[in-house]
């Protein structure tokens, strides 16, 4: 009974780890997509955001600082993005796959003029990374640890959910906002301005990814390295499908990526099946899930189509 | 219509723009890291054309790159967005692979065979998810994505199979049969210098120019455009489109899966545990875009990738990091994004001032 409880603590403690970055991420795809703009570029967003945060954080010491400068720095990508798609009309699809190429790119180029050729960034100490809540409550290594004594901007995400739920379904602004993505002639017509409103959304779900960056460097990773996203983007936009476009569905989503990468971790523990095998789980799962169960997600109807203000 | 207006509506004038204004952008920035742009730029274009050897290289870098263009390039014309390339890419060099492991016939029938189970693989693998886009409704970029990951897992799961995988140390499965090779003969080999010259180039040509035809000069290219450019009139017009979405992501799948073999057969010979996606298939991508999606136009992207990335791993010799080849790529592919809105201004003012 006890190493249950202790196995249940570890796979939620790795569901924590896993989860936030992607939910960040989600979470601004959902602000993006919801407003008819697709956002490939989530997954270099978060490169940028990791590695500003890294940066950020190492010269000023401070994690937090460190964290909203990855956010910045994800969000001046997405600025390129909107300027491209909304003002420019440009393939929404084409422009993130630059953004995949150019952010990442960037980072990397950046970090290897900033410390002398090397790829990865210096080390981060505890104080600069952000900081842990509860911690000293809980025994080290105790279900209570495990759960609870878990970096607070993992606790500010899952709030986060519960706010941009409110602003998409209880506020002026958000109603907007689904409105300009399903359809922005008639928004137009009603003097909202759409441009606008795009801006907005684009850059914020920006500012979003390079948060859920910014966390996997300054919580997880203790520095910056080529591989420290490897696809958490596209995940994030898979989950935001998942979950039909909508807050509390991305949410159920990046938990259930998060469990599977819990499950993998333990079981690799254990070396019972092989570790290859169980990492498809996730995978495999969201499709059957979505064969047998969700079905179709109703895309918003003007998502993709570049807003070309009519005469 | 004069010459000079003829230029400002072709897609190669702003590609051609778009990879200028890429590259000074990239020398903008070696400039900020303190690095000297034209030695670094000289030392790319001497990575690339100085040597036969080097030409060569660029030549072998470029051949999947090709084969995923076009896959990208095929998908794009029926509207789909093929991002699972680089899952199509991973299990056609799976199965080729294990066909080259297990199957012991000579090079004559070794060879179709392999590039068969490529492109049967990478059918397979956008064929699924075309089928579950049309039946199920369910989003192809989500499937797209999950499948990639499943291709990836899959393929360092049959590398540990204890069938295939290598004897002695390494993590990589064993290589494969050597008549499976497509390495060219030693007398190319020696003149060019460089020992993993293979035939690859050749099939990814050979390729383009039958997509070609199938897309310009086959009913079924005809379909497939027709669907690429209103779904619903092509419908209403008695084009089957759901048939046609299906038949396009299997061909794009099976056009990703041969690049898959062309790089297992062409250059590695074997396939290594991953630690991470390649790429090919992202790069893919870019190429199909620089290509404007045209068959021809892939080849020359792929080309040009390939000679890209090749002379930038030259480029720490002037310590300049080759990341500044993807920030030029992603910076061609904005400005090809973009460009198509000074084409619009352009025809605009055309058609208005024509008539003087």
């Amino acid at each position: 009974m006890d190493t249950m409880i202790k196995d249940l603590g570890l796979l939620i403690n790795a569901m924590l780890i896993a989860t936030p970055p992607l939910l960040y991420a989600a979470l601004g795809s959902c602000f993006s997509e919801r407003s008819g703009v697709v956002n490939i570029g989530i997954e270099g967003m978060m490169t940028i955001g990791a590695f500003t945060g890294a940066v950020a954080a190492y010269f000023s010491g401070n994690g937090w600082f460190g964290f909203i400068c990855g956010g910045l720095a994800g969000a001046a990508f997405a600025l390129l993005h909107a300027i491209a798609c909304i003002s420019f009309g440009a393939d929404q699809t084409i422009s993130g796959t630059a953004i995949n190429f150019l952010a990442p790119g960037l980072a990397v180029f950046l970090c290897k003029a900033m410390f002398a050729n090397s790829s990865d960034s210096p080390a981060l100490d505890t104080a600069s990374k952000l900081p842990k809540m509860f911690n000293g409550v809980f025994k080290s290594g105790s279900f209570g640890y495990n759960v609870f004594a878990t970096y607070s901007a993992a606790y500010f995400c899952f709030i986060l959910v519960l706010v941009i739920w409110f602003v998409f379904y209880k506020t002026r602004f958000g109603m907007r906002l689904r409105a300009v993505g399903e359809h922005p002639q008639a928004c137009e017509t009603l003097g909202i301005n759409v441009f606008r409103i795009r801006y907005i959304c684009v850059i914020f779900s920006g500012f979003l990814a390079g948060l859920g960056g910014a966390y996997v460097t300054l919580a997880n990773v203790s520095q910056f390295r080529p591989s420290v996203i490897v696809g958490q983007g596209f995940i994030a936009i898979a989950a935001v499908i998942f979950g039909k476009f909508k807050p509390q569905g991305a949410l159920k989503a990046c938990l259930l990526f998060g469990f599977c990468n819990g499950v993998k971790s333990l079981a690799s523990a254990s070396n019972s099946l092989s570790p290859n095998l169980i990492s498809m789980i996730p995978y495999v799962v969201t499709i059957l899930t979505l064969i047998f169960f969700v079905g179709r997600a109703r895309v918003p109807a003007a998502n993709g189509k570049p807003y070309i203000k009519s005469k | 219509m004069n010459k000079k207006k003829g230029i400002l509506y072709s897609n190669a004038f702003y590609t051609f723009l778009s990879i200028v204004i890429g590259f000074a952008v990239g020398a903008i920035l070696l400039f900020i890291a303190g690095i000297h742009p034209g030695a670094a730029y000289a030392k790319l274009l001497e990575g690339i054309f100085s040597k036969t050897k080097f030409m060569t290289w660029c030549i072998i870098y470029a051949s999947p790159l090709i084969f995923t263009g076009l896959s990208v390039a095929f998908s794009f014309r029926t509207g789909v967005f093929n991002i699972g390339a680089e899952g199509q890419f991973v299990v056609g060099s799976m199965a080729a692979c294990i066909v080259g492991i297990l199957v012991d016939v000579p090079a004559i029938i070794l060879v179709p065979l392999c590039i068969l189970a490529a492109a049967a693989a990478g059918a397979l693998w956008g064929a699924v998810v075309g089928v579950l886009k049309v039946k199920k409704g369910i989003n192809e970029v989500l499937s797209f994505i999950m499948f990639n990951w499943i291709a990836f897992y899959l393929s360092n799961f049959i590398v540990n199979l204890p069938a295939i995988h290598r004897e002695g140390g390494g993590e990589a499965t064993k290589d494969i049969a050597k008549s499976a090779m497509l390495t060219v003969p030693l007398g190319i080999v020696q003149a060019t210098g460089c020992a993993s010259a293979n035939w690859g180039i050749i099939f990814a040509i050979v390729a383009a120019m039958i997509i070609w035809f199938i897309i310009n000069k086959t009913t079924l290219g005809y379909r497939l455009r027709a669907v690429g450019y209103n779904k619903h009139a092509a419908q209403y017009g008695g084009i089957d489109s759901d048939k046609a979405v299906m038949t396009a992501m299997a061909i794009s799948g099976a056009l990703s899966g041969i690049g898959g073999a062309v790089q297992l057969m062409g250059m590695s010979g074997r396939i290594s545990q991953f630690a991470g996606q390649e790429g090919f298939g992202f790069e893919g991508i870019t190429v199909a875009l620089i290509g404007s999606s045209n068959p021809i136009g892939c080849v020359f992207a792929g080309l040009f990738y390939g000679a890209m990335k090749y002379g930038g791993t030259k480029l720490s010799l002037v310590n300049a990091p080759a990341e500044v080849v993807d920030i030029i790529m992603g910076t061609i592919i904005i400005f090809i994004a973009i460009s198509h809105i000074f084409k619009n201004f352009f025809l605009l003012k055309a058609s208005k001032g024509g008539k003087n």
